[in-house]
């Protein structure tokens, strides 16, 4: 079993290379959720050589599309991360983003990139959208919401959002043999 | 049927975890160790909280399909289920799931073309049956089907199911259940796997075949050691259920469901002017 961490979302390249596959983390800060669509709109803009309306450099990706009704989260688990592993590795490039929180695994374009721009790729458990809610103490803002609620961009406030369980690091180690 | 009563139970469906599976992950969290237990103990806490706060179990509140047994009409029963999916979406809340397949627009309330997904067939007692699953797409996106030659018989099937689990690995949130439809046409396959689906863990399968069929693909799977969200272990599926029907002589269809470890399924029944809820 590895360390525990209590770390905030936005992190330096320092305090990645602390972390390593089989550490277990609690995080506390702003998570932006980003599934296929944002990926894809993302990539579209960057790539036009435009600016994202929010800063995800340091930052934390969490692929959810959280189940929300007016101001408050509901229920917001991890989706499957495997879907965006045609994206990542350019979205880490192009902003520089420190970590991902999804779950199942991510491949090895993914792996790739997380050992060149120094950033690790977490899980939180499965299926359980309840459980992460409680850790979701506020919404901080939403973005591109005209992609539909569950793949628009939500900022969230988390505190202590665990246990997430960081199993690709930034040394090319990846916890289970395949996603 | 009135709305309110489909939306009820996609209430009661979405906010719970059946007693069977619940015992299933509590007897996973005793044989399991190491971050496989630690996931399995937040899945338990995770059904805990959302029991007692009456949210939804998991943000992927699904697709929602409908098997009905019924002799009443048919259009005002297809109506009332319509009608309460859109209620429900709002009143459980449910997420919009449901998008255009290459637009990729949501239609905000969970009703679409062919969604939600309503399966027919007579009543023979003149009571009415609605079971009701909500599946994942987490698990249904590793679901599969093929056409075997007639010659692959069940090691055919079963090495087709096993090695679907084995691709699917974590991404469909294991511990899983395996739902497996063999025979029929292709369709029929992929139907009977979803209804399998339906089944208690504890049901055995009425036929000795099917029976062995589910025994042996369970040890065959739970041997695979993907485990817990594919953290490794000796628990990758909690059940498999297969179901038959017969086929073509030149075909063997086989299809599996591959369902993830919140199963949501709950059924109402009709007697009468009177409906009940029940869970399973």
């Amino acid at each position: 079993m590895g360390e525990e961490f209590r770390i905030g979302t936005r992190l330096g390249g320092e305090e990645v290379t602390r972390l390593h596959a089989g550490d277990v983390v609690y995080l506390t800060g702003e998570l932006f959720t980003m599934r296929d669509q944002a990926h894809l709109r993302a990539l579209e803009i960057l790539r036009g050589g435009g600016r994202l309306p929010f800063d995800l450099a340091g930052g934390t990706v969490y692929h959810c599309g959280p189940l929300v009704k007016g101001n408050k989260v509901i229920s917001a688990g991890p989706t499957t991360s495997m879907r965006m592993e045609r994206s990542e590795g350019e979205l880490i490039e192009r902003t520089k983003l420190r970590c991902i929180l999804g779950k199942g695994g991510m491949g090895t374009s993914t792996l790739g990139a997380l050992k060149r721009h120094g950033a690790v790729y977490m899980e939180y458990p499965g299926g359980a959208g309840a459980l992460a809610a409680r850790s979701i103490t506020g919404i901080r803002g939403v973005f591109w919401r005209e992609l539909g609620d569950p793949e628009a961009v939500w900022v969230l406030d988390v505190k202590d959002l665990g246990p997430c369980f960081v199993t690709m690091d930034s040394y090319g180690n990846v916890l289970r043999r395949k996603p | 049927m009135k709305p309110e009563i489909i939306a009820e139970a996609i209430r009661i469906l979405e906010t719970d975890i059946p007693p069977d599976v619940e015992k299933a992950l509590e007897r996973a969290l005793q044989s399991e160790g190491g971050l496989s237990r630690q996931v399995i103990a937040a899945m338990l806490e995770n059904i805990r909280l959302a029991r007692e706060g009456g949210v939804p179990v998991c943000q992927d509140t699904g697709s929602l399909v409908f098997f009905v047994r019924t002799d009443m009409g048919c259009r005002e029963l297809f109506n009332a289920i319509r009608e309460g999916v859109a209620l429900a979406t709002e009143s459980v809340p449910l997420r919009a799931n449901i998008v255009d397949p290459l637009s990729r627009r949501n239609t905000g309330n969970n009703l679409g073309r062919w969604n939600p997904v309503v399966h027919m067939e007579p009543s023979h007692d003149g009571r009415t049956r609605i079971g009701i699953l909500a599946k994942g797409a987490g698990s249904e996106n590793v679901s599969a089907a093929a056409m075997l030659d007639p010659d692959q018989g069940s090691d055919g099937i079963r090495s087709f199911v096993t090695k679907a689990v084995e691709n699917a690995g974590a991404k469909p949130c294991p511990p899983i259940v395996v739902g497996v439809g063999v025979g029929g046409t292709l369709d029929g396959a992929v139907t009977l796997s979803k209804r399998a689906l339906m089944r208690r863990l504890d049901e055995l399968s009425p036929d000795e075949r099917g029976k062995e069929l589910e025994e042996k693909l369970l040890q065959e799977i739970n041997s695979l050691g993907i485990g817990p969200m594919g953290f490794g272990g000796k628990t990758t599926a909690l059940g498999v259920k297969a179901e038959f029907a017969d086929c073509h002589t030149a075909s063997l269809p086989v299809a599996v469901s591959i369902q993830c470890w919140a199963l949501r399924r709950v059924v109402i029944e009709q007697e009468g002017a009177e409906a009940v809820i029940r869970r399973f």
